[in-house]
């Protein structure tokens, strides 16, 4: 049954989700609040922060997407040969060893472009692609873990583990970033 | 299907999406980049950065399905109309919801930080900050939200399948910009005032 479309309905139905959310960013914004002084040396990493934090939301909501799907149709099965599932986990490495090397190189060109880098392009490559293959095996397996808590409690995967996947990949994105730049500059 | 075509389909289906998210993620990284003076004047502001940020995205991600939903059920019409009200009460109640949580993150930002014992702006310039910084997106999201999808829809693609991706990366760049347009403006506020943060 959908919302009904009035401004107290919709509210009802949104704001509690909404504070809960923005209690939990709080956590992620407190790890960057840690992370300032470094952050604001080096613009390159600064520049990683939005797209890092998305891209890893991203691959844990398709993931959680497309997982829920296969567990309606009846087609998932909580095995690790299962092709469905083992198919898909193989998809979110292989999306973030694509996606994150170009990022990390993009996000030091675009700050380069607009003003000094302080760090290696290297660098900025290797915090990137680090920080991007630990959040797509960590999103795997907050997806799954999620998933199937869902299917022991006989939730509806599709209203718990998207909102949830999402957020913890956001939290863990800052995280992961955060460890990615103290190990390697 | 076998593991490789699983992931072969997965792949493709999903590399579009997710790259041109990227790119809005790196614009919007590039005006934070460009932010330093402000968020280092404006103490605690990266720490909302987040919380704004993930607001914006679900706000305005649950305005877009609604929207879509609305018109695949056919009770909204596919053109910008203010005396429809179902579109004014889903337009407002977005609106209305991502100012409130940006109040509510601010005060939560200031109270963690105070009670963390780290230097933090004042809980009004913070406020302010919020205030317009959710305001201005809220607007621009809104409008952004209603031209694509109604564009989308009358061209026969189906909403469902870009409004999330339309979202997440107006969100970020527009969340971001606004973010240091707000910034600037609660401190030349303060500069004219005389006091400083």
């Amino acid at each position: 049954m959908p919302t009904e479309w009035s401004v107290r309905a919709i509210t009802r139905a949104m704001l509690p989700v909404l504070l809960v959310l923005a209690l939990v960013e709080l956590g992620s914004g407190l790890v960057l609040g840690a992370l300032e002084d470094r952050l604001l040396r080096s613009p390159s990493l600064l520049v990683l922060v939005p797209v890092t934090i998305g891209t890893a939301g991203n691959l844990g909501s398709i993931l959680a997407a497309r997982l829920s799907t296969a567990f309606h149709l009846g087609t998932l099965s909580f095995d690790p040969g299962d092709d469905t599932l083992a198919g898909n986990a193989v998809a979110t490495v292989a999306l973030a060893v694509t996606l994150f090397p170009v990022i990390g190189l993009g996000a030091w060109s675009l700050a380069a472009l607009v003003g000094r880098t302080t760090l290696a392009p290297g660098t900025v490559l290797v915090v990137a692609l680090s920080a991007g293959v630990a959040l797509a095996v960590l999103a795997v397996a907050v997806t799954l873990v999620t998933t199937y808590a869902a299917y022991r409690l006989s939730l509806d995967p599709d209203d718990m583990v998207i909102p949830v996947v999402t957020n913890v990949c956001d939290v863990l994105g800052v995280v992961v970033l955060f460890a990615a730049v103290v190990v390697f500059t | 299907m076998g593991i490789r075509e699983t992931a072969e389909e997965a792949y493709r289906e999903a590399l579009p999406a997710l790259a041109v998210s990227a790119v809005g993620g790196l614009f919007a990284g590039v005006v934070l980049g460009g932010m330093r003076a402000e968020l280092r004047a404006v103490e605690g502001l990266l720490v909302l950065v987040p919380a704004l940020l993930a607001t914006r995205g679900s706000v305005f991600g649950s305005f877009g399905a609604r929207i879509a939903t609305g018109l695949h059920q056919g009770v909204v019409e596919p053109r910008i109309d203010f005396g429809d009200e179902r579109l004014r009460a889903a337009a407002t109640a977005a609106l209305a919801n991502g100012v409130l949580v940006s109040l509510v993150a601010a005060v939560l930002t200031v109270a963690a930080l105070t009670l963390l014992g780290d230097r933090v702006a004042p809980l009004p310039v913070m406020l302010g900050v919020a205030l317009i910084a959710s305001v201005l997106s809220g607007v621009v999201l809104t409008a952004v939200v209603l031209l694509v999808v109604f564009a989308g829809y009358r061209r026969g693609y189906d909403p469902d399948t870009f409004v999330g991706p339309v979202v997440t990366t107006t969100g970020d760049v527009a969340g971001v910009f606004f973010l240091l347009v707000a910034a600037r403006t609660v401190l030349t506020l303060l500069g004219a005032l005389g006091g400083g943060p």
